[in-house]
């Protein structure tokens, strides 16, 4: 296309002087987002998950003991400010304010690795298996069927028996079971997606099927993804408190959420601080959630663009 | 010939987020027994609107005001059982896709004379049999087998026809047709002008033909109303407006059309884009687009006013329509 | 200048079947797409491709850019077939060959911006160009094509239709191809619209000495566009002839069908003239009418048509016409 016009020269210059200064368009997403923060539930959510997330953070910094600690002089106490036990103590003196952001932070961060895990795995799973098609789909999507049939709970023992007792990595291994419904569920998209023009468009532009896969398929598996991660992350804190009620999950002195409620059910009449804490921030953190993951539905709706 | 439908300061508005937007204003018109009128216009410029709201059939954050006479009765604010007695008896209107109005779970027959009983009377026999005569009538070969099949068995053009045929068992005195052929290839469009132009003739029926599609209208239409931004800017009878244009848009959409039997080296497009609703330009809604604008164009809209005796522009240049002569 | 005597594209007996499944146990059905296809395109000519809808005018499209395997055939360009290259070749060759499609917006990937979109086909097939220079020539070609320099970071939904297939064409013309197929790129535009984006593609064409391949349902608009115009029916080829013998002197019953079918923006012609409809509906391309094909809707239909299949015979003017008869019927328009 050399020297199409006599502009040429005018046009680099133009060219440099725009790198930086043409306008930005709307993308996508930056309109999904401006949706998501019209919606008022969505946006509260947000907030008090952030919040959450600091103070889990930050909190156990602030506080006079740790969550390790035992306060022999306070064991099965009710809060009691004059000491720095402001939600109480557990039944080994623990503070249970300390114990409780403790606890949350496990609880996120296993939430965290298995949804990060099951994500990637889903996504490249479900997008090979659908963009290529055939009989490679239909092999790997009947491996999915298969572990989809076997029993959950017998892998979690099998994972422990492997992985030992170190949360983090049974959570990856939570995560490497997870991946199931992400993959069906981006594997579908895939279909749909593999049908548009532009695909085609890219194909007759020399594009190789994984440039495909990674640059046209997958940014556009945004929508179903983020808002399946939603739905993941509670579902995880869930499976976590399942766990620890067994006896699989997070070892003492550590702790997690669903532990301490789970130590804190039996107790609830006579203790009720040690139930009530853990309870409060799960039951907050599963409903932001869920409101969370309904805004980003409706942000997310192709029908609205 | 009597006018059948009369319509007068029709404007439709919706409502947006935190704002309203006015797809159809003052629409005047009047269609008469037996005539078919075409409505031209790019996507966006009203058509459709304008035409749901006399049907009643507005999105629910539209809003209708204005007359729309039916004989002697405004169909536009009637209440919703009212319209019913109306609809499908008096005026029908059939769409671009027939299938979005065909149940596809019933039979046709059954979709059909339910029609019949229900405006008509008839009982079951004798609707029936009613129908069987009007698919025969709209060119359905085999109607007593064909009235057996579900929308789904018949193709496109096949189901159109039953469309017209539905529409048409009451001989309603008016019939809305909405991009009817759009979605048809060309032997089988042909097919259908040439039914409608039958259709006409024969019942008497008034035809408004909504399209985008100079060639269709040449083909059947006997006046026309080209809508640009939500208004009327020019009606007249066909022939006058194809041979002898008298506003801007309407000589840009002839020049921007394709004609089969002349090869011209190159069209004559107007240029720039059609405007958004949201954001119609001041002063004369075209005047972006316009090679004839004058200082007044930019900030006086033009009223639609009569030009000669049976035609009406809305355009404040009053030479001759040339390109040339634009400097 | 241009060497218009030389054939660019070859069509050799090109064939295209789809399996259509008849459910678990049943044999599947074979969709004949498209039967037997020969014609040549000469550098520097448009070739139009009419035809009614699912006549296999976007298989063909699709096969000869290799998008689909044909089953059988061969697409030889500038001498060389290349239905069996390996994906490498193959990919060297995308340069010359580009595709525009009907959708403007779903033709564009929706999380891209405009500039990322039009670099595309640079990006893959010719990773040397460096950025700075791929960002200049994504300017100059939406110069080419209308769009102006501050765009380039939007995206395709801030488009309206006519701007997006502007967006199309860019990044179809930016690898410099000698050959675009251009599958129904104005049928979802609005008229005016319409009219500017063939203004573009004759301009650009002349500009870069472009052969184009133009897909169309729409006669008049091929045959405003196009030098020579093949005709397809049912997967067939049943006329190929310069455009104004075409429609001066059409020889085949199908193609006289279409013509008198076109409608035209002009009402006193428009009374005058008598539409021959077709009787009947295209037959299921599943199962096709023995003989020649259209002898289901052909008036001129004699017994001896379901019998022979008419092959594609080359008549005067360099024409092919596929029809028994077409020495004895007279089709002129107004005959
Ligand atoms: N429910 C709605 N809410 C807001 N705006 C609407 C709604 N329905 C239609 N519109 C607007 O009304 C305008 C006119 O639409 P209309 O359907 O009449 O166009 P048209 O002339 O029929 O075009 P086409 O040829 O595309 O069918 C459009 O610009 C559209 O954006
Ligand atoms: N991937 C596919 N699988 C099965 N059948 C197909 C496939 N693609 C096309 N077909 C069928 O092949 C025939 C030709 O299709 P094609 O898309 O080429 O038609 P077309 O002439 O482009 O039609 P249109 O004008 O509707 O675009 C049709 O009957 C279609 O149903
Ligand atoms: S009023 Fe002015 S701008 Fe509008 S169409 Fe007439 S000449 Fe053009
Ligand atoms: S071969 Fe026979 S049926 Fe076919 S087009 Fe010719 S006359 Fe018609
Ligand atoms: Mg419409
Ligand atoms: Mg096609």
């Amino acid at each position: 296309m050399a020297g199409i016009t006599g502009k040429d020269a005018a046009l680099t210059a133009y060219a440099n002087a725009l790198a930086n200064e043409a306008p930005k368009g709307r993308s996508l997403t930056q309109d999904a987002l401006r949706r998501l923060f019209n919606n008022k539930a969505a946006l509260v959510s947000i907030f008090v998950l952030i919040a959450i997330v600091l103070f889990a953070l930050v909190g156990p910094y602030l506080l006079p003991w740790t969550y390790d600690k035992v306060d022999w002089s306070a064991i099965r106490k009710p809060p009691d400010w004059a000491k720095g036990h402001y939600f109480g103590t557990d039944q080994n003196g623990r503070d249970m304010l300390a114990r409780t952001l403790q606890g949350t932070q496990m609880s996120l961060l296993v939430a965290a690795v298995a949804t990060v895990v099951s994500v990637v795995i889903g996504i490249l799973y479900g997008a090979i298996a659908g963009y290529f098609g055939g009989k490679i789909d239909a092999v790997m999507m009947r491996f999915v069927d298969i572990m989809y049939a076997l029993p959950y709970i017998l892998f979690v023992i099998i994972l422990v028996v492997i992985f030992g007792r170190s949360p983090v990595l049974l959570f990856v291994g939570i995560g490497c079971l997870e991946w199931l419904t992400m993959a069906r569920i981006v594997r579908g998209q895939t279909l749909s997606i593999k049908q548009r023009e532009f695909i085609e468009a890219a194909k007759a532009g020399g594009a190789g099927p994984f440039t495909i896969i990674f640059r046209h398929i997958v940014p556009n598996l945004t929508g179903p993804v983020v808002i399946y991660a939603t739905l993941t992350v509670p579902e995880i804190i869930l499976t976590e408190s399942f766990l620890s009620y067994l006896g699989l999950g997070v070892q003492e002195p550590q702790t997690s959420l669903g532990t301490l409620i789970s130590d804190g059910a039996p107790v609830a009449e006579a203790l009720p601080w040690l139930l009530f804490t853990p309870a409060a921030i799960l039951v907050v953190m599963l409903l932001c959630l869920s409101y969370l993951g309904d805004g980003l539905r409706d942000a997310l709706d192709p029908k609205d663009r | 010939m009597a006018d059948v439908l009369v319509v007068d300061d029709l404007d439709v508005t919706f409502a947006l987020h935190d704002s309203e937007v006015k797809a159809v204003s003052d629409l005047d018109f009047t269609l008469a027994e037996g005539e078919t009128l075409a409505v031209v216009g790019e996507s966006g410029s009203g058509k459709s609107q304008a035409f749901l709201s006399i049907m009643g059939l507005l999105a629910r954050n539209g809003k209708a005001s204005g007359r729309a006479m039916l004989g002697d009765v405004n169909l536009i604010g009637m209440a919703p059982d009212r319209l019913d007695t109306h609809r499908g008896k008096d005026i029908a209107m059939i769409f671009q896709d027939p299938m979005t109005s065909l149940n596809p779970t019933l039979k046709i027959k059954t979709q059909l004379a339910e029609v019949l009983v229900r405006h008509q009377g008839y009982d079951k026999d004798k609707a029936n049999r009613a129908v069987i005569e009007m698919l025969e009538r709209v060119g359905i070969p085999e109607p007593v087998k064909r009235a057996n099949a579900y929308p789904h068995e018949l193709s496109g053009g096949m189901r159109q026809r039953v469309m017209i045929a539905m529409a048409l068992l009451c001989k309603p005195k008016v019939l809305i047709a909405d991009e009817p052929t759009t979605a048809l290839d060309v032997t089988v469009q042909a097919q259908m002008l040439d039914l409608f132009k039958n259709l006409t003739n024969d019942f008497g029926t008034a035809l408004v033909l909504i399209t985008h599609d100079l060639g269709v209208v040449a083909g059947v239409a006997d006046r026309m109303m080209v809508m640009y931004g939500g208004r009327c800017i020019e009606k007249g009878p066909t022939d006058t407006l194809f041979y002898d244009p008298r506003h801007p848009y309407t000589l840009g959409l002839l020049h921007s059309t394709p004609h089969v039997a002349k090869r011209a080296k190159r069209l004559d497009p107007i240029q720039g884009l059609p405007p958004s609703l949201e954001h119609l330009p001041r002063g004369c809604a075209f005047h972006p687009r316009c090679a004839f604008r004058f200082e007044r164009c930019f900030e006086e809209r033009p009223p639609l006013l009569p030009v000669e005796d049976v035609r009406e522009k809305a355009c404040w240049y009053q030479g001759e329509l040339k390109y040339e002569e634009v400097a | 200048m241009l060497d218009r005597t030389e054939d660019l594209l070859k069509i050799e007996n090109l064939s295209k079947n789809f399996s259509i499944s008849a459910g678990l146990f049943a044999r599947p059905f074979q969709l004949r797409a498209l039967q037997d296809i020969n014609f040549t395109v000469k550098r520097g000519e448009t070739l139009g491709i009419v035809g009614e809808s699912g006549c296999g005018k976007s298989t063909l499209g699709r096969c000869i850019l290799q998008l689909l395997a044909p089953d059988e055939g061969r697409v030889l360009w500038l001498g060389q077939d290349i239905t069996k290259l390996p994906a490498e070749e193959m990919r060297q060759k995308r340069r010359d060959l580009q595709i525009i499609f009907q959708d403007p917006l779903a033709s564009l990937n929706p999380r891209m911006t405009v500039g990322e979109i039009i670099a595309d086909p640079l990006r893959t097939l010719m990773p040397e160009v460096n950025a700075k220079e791929r960002r200049e020539r994504v300017l100059r070609t939406m110069e080419a094509v209308g769009l102006l320099p501050e765009m380039i970071n939007r995206y395709p939904h801030e488009f309206s239709g006519g701007q997006a297939q502007r967006i199309g064409i860019a990044r179809a013309l930016i690898s410099e191809p000698k050959l675009i197929v251009c599958d129904e790129p104005v049928s979802a535009l609005d008229v005016s619209i319409q009219a500017q984006i063939l203004n573009l593609l004759s301009d650009l064409k002349d500009e870069f000495g472009l052969t184009l391949i133009f897909i169309s349902h729409n006669l008049s608009v091929v045959r405003h566009v196009s030098d020579r115009i093949l005709v397809l029916y049912l997967g067939r080829i049943v006329e190929l002839a310069d455009g104004d013998d075409l429609y001066d002197d059409p020889k085949h019953p199908y193609t006289r069908a279409l013509l008198t079918a076109v409608p035209i923006p002009d009402p006193k012609r428009a009374r005058q003239r008598t539409i021959e409809g077709l009787v009947g509906e295209i037959p299921s391309p599943i199962n096709q009418p023995s003989g020649c094909t259209f002898r289901t809707r052909c008036r001129y239909a004699e017994e001896r048509c379901a019998q022979v299949r008419p092959p594609l015979e080359v008549i005067a003017g360099g024409r092919n016409v596929a029809c028994i008869r077409w020495q004895e019927l007279d089709l002129k328009p107004g005959a």
